[in-house]
């Protein structure tokens, strides 16, 4: 009996495994030595500014790729983490990473209480309390002026030292910032993605009453899905914060959710290779296409609608054509003899 | 005081009502959010004043302006949202897609005219007449008048007419009204037809209200109108009604009690609160979801 059982081949690790961690490598090398290459200011603020939004559309991709929720209002996450920073480095001489991680946490309460909404409200209506949520934000700025000086806004926002350098733009250290944030909310991603929380928002994803069925308790992992983006917006806006070096409460629009929700589409929702490709088409297209004027968001408008036709997916939203990655447990209770329960587990992958 | 910034409420309700018409009955049918549709409204407003500017005559300038926007909604229905629908695709293709449409207007407005505020004619004479000591200029009278009009017509269109008809089946399941012979890509573009042209006339009334025009303005208005479109209960067109109306007069009294600042906000506080307290709005059907 135990014979048979073995006959059943496992997948073995495809052979263009190597061939992804070497490019990923010499991607990494790449990334690091780009500020070498000796860019312009002007060319490194737009490389920071794609790695902010790379990571906020990862953050977004955490709702909308995994979990299935839309939400319209990320905006005033990242103006949560961009307000709270700022505020506290310039008012109370708070240390830049203390009060990232401040800002973080603050964002989190917020995601908290957005997620808690999805008990009662599904689908279209969820996304426009989001929408809601991002609009309520910029009128607390305005509103709020002794902390956030209102429609003024904040200038001269301090660049952070670490260990006495500077992380200026024109030294690159911001860039090194914007890329360690990246490559952390990237392998966050991915474990995130094959762990028992990103299989739980990947069934809510399918199929939410049937996930009931199964004993998940979505509402739990539907708020953990906000806090998880709203966290990671909120840092992203620190960031962002620093290298705009002024924010006031138009930094923060409606347009800036939509343009984030724009790249995870764009780029293949549920994949992180996809935010790459979104952010770099869609931050740098209105840069590199100046000489269009008004024409160049026209453009932009142009490239959602067609992509959207012929290209629903996204650029890079291929499904994985590998086979399902069983993990040395289920191995071992296959050899055991639980076999059936395994091979159902093979042939189920989205 | 506050009965005045009551009456300016209810002029300004009565014109969201109009641009909420159109988010209410597009989602009735598709489930879908126009992103697109504020970009529709500001087109309409922008193509009346240059109309107007050619001196063709108010009147004329303005009917023909409304005809561009409802054929633009066709437009926008044939060649972006149509394919879509035939390929069944998910319904956050569609809403970038309105995304996409809505950049496209406004940035080609924007192109085209400027990005500048440019003064709108009045369309009602100067004025005001006095109701038990409140004055109401002409120019607010005309707008309710106007804007009660027109969505009395609508909700004729929908209820009486058999065109009327087969929009109520295709928004009650778009399938079967496929079934009984009834042409949905017609209706379809038929309601974007009639969304277009409330919206142009919501449009040319409330750059009248303010005297200006230009091609950002789609934004907030958009906004607050679908917020309204909500409130009442989205597909219902009385709902839009009362949604718009709950809209406009909060707006004038939270500008008064609080500030003008609050203005922006206050729709979508009361989105929420009633999107919690009850989800469907209210007029809402209860939808039902078999599984």
């Amino acid at each position: 009996m135990k014979k048979l059982f073995s006959k059943f081949d496992f997948p073995k690790l495809p052979k263009n495994d190597k061939l992804k961690i070497v490019f990923l490598i010499l991607a990494l090398t790449f990334l690091i030595a780009l500020p070498f290459f000796g860019f312009s200011n002007y060319w490194m603020n737009n490389l920071v500014k794609v790695g902010v939004y790379i990571v906020l559309a990862l953050a977004l991709n955490i709702l909308v790729g995994y979990t299935g929720l839309v939400s319209l209002g990320q905006a005033g996450f990242v103006a949560i983490g961009a307000y709270t920073m700022t505020v506290l480095v310039k008012d109370y001489q708070v240390n830049f990473f203390v009060s990232v991680l401040i800002g973080g946490l603050i964002a989190a309460i917020f995601g908290v209480l957005l997620g808690l909404p999805s008990l009662r409200v599904r689908g279209t209506y969820l996304t426009l309390i989001t929408l809601g949520f991002g609009e309520i934000i910029r009128t607390i700025i305005i509103v709020w002026e002794p902390v956030t000086s209102g429609p003024m806004g904040i200038r001269n926002i301090p660049t952070p030292s670490l260990f006495g350098l500077e992380l200026s733009l024109s030294n690159g250290g911001l860039y090194y910032l914007v890329l360690a944030l990246l490559i952390l909310v990237v392998l966050f991603s991915h474990f995130l993605f094959r762990s028992k929380t990103g299989r739980a928002f990947r069934a809510i994803k399918v199929d939410e009453p049937a996930s009931i069925m199964m004993g998940i308790n979505t509402t739990y992992y539907k708020t953990l899905a906000f806090v998880l983006a709203a966290v990671i917006s909120g840092l992203a806006g620190s960031i962002y914060a620093i290298q705009l070096g002024y924010i006031d409460q138009n930094t923060f629009t409606f347009d800036m959710s939509t343009l984030i929700l724009s790249i995870v589409i764009l780029g293949g929702m549920g994949t992180i290779r996809g935010m790459f490709i979104g952010a770099i088409i869609l931050v740098l297209l209105p840069e590199v296409s100046r000489a269009l004027m008004a024409y160049r968001f026209v453009l932009y408008g142009v490239i959602l609608v067609i992509m959207m036709r012929f290209r629903p997916q996204g650029i890079l939203g291929w499904k994985p054509k590998k086979p399902y990655h069983v993990t040395k447990n289920a191995r071992m209770l296959f050899e055991q003899g639980h076999g059936e329960l395994v091979k159902l587990n093979i042939s189920n992958q989205e | 005081m506050i009965v005045q910034q009551i009456f300016n409420g209810l002029t300004l309700g009565m014109s969201y009502a109009l641009i909420a018409v159109g988010y209410s009955m597009v989602f009735g049918i598709l489930r879908l959010v126009n992103f697109s549709h504020g970009a529709i409204y500001a087109f309409g407003a922008n193509i009346v004043l240059l109309l107007v500017s050619l001196e063709l005559g108010i009147l004329p300038a303005i009917l023909l302006g409304i005809l561009f926007t409802g054929i633009l909604g066709i437009v926008i229905d044939k060649l972006a949202l149509e394919p879509l629908r035939k390929q069944n695709a998910a319904s956050i293709t569609s809403l970038i897609t309105t995304i996409g449409i809505s950049n496209i207007i406004t940035n080609l407005l924007i192109a085209f005219l400027g990005s500048q505020k440019k003064s709108f004619p009045t369309l009602f004479p100067d004025g005001s007449i006095t109701i038990l000591n409140f004055q109401i200029t002409y120019t607010q009278l005309g707008m309710f008048v106007v804007s009660l009009l027109l969505l009395v017509a609508l909700m004729l269109i929908v209820n009486k007419t058999t065109l009327g008809l087969a929009m109520r089946a295709s928004e009650t399941n778009i399938k079967a009204a496929k079934l009984m012979g009834v042409n949905v890509n017609f209706v379809i573009s038929f309601t974007f037809f009639l969304g277009g042209v409330s919206a142009a006339i919501a449009g040319a009334l409330i750059s009248s209200y303010y005297s200006m025009a230009y091609p950002n303005m789609g934004y907030m208005s958009g906004l607050k109108a679908f917020s309204a479109a909500v409130l009442g209960g989205i597909g219902s067109l009385p709902g839009a009604i009362i949604g718009g109306l709950t809209v406009g007069i909060s707006e004038s009294l939270a500008a008064t009690f609080f500030g003008s600042e609050f203005r922006d906000s206050v729709a979508f506080v009361i989105l929420i609160i009633v999107l919690l307290i009850r989800p469907r709005g209210f007029f809402g059907k209860k939808e039902i979801k078999k599984l």
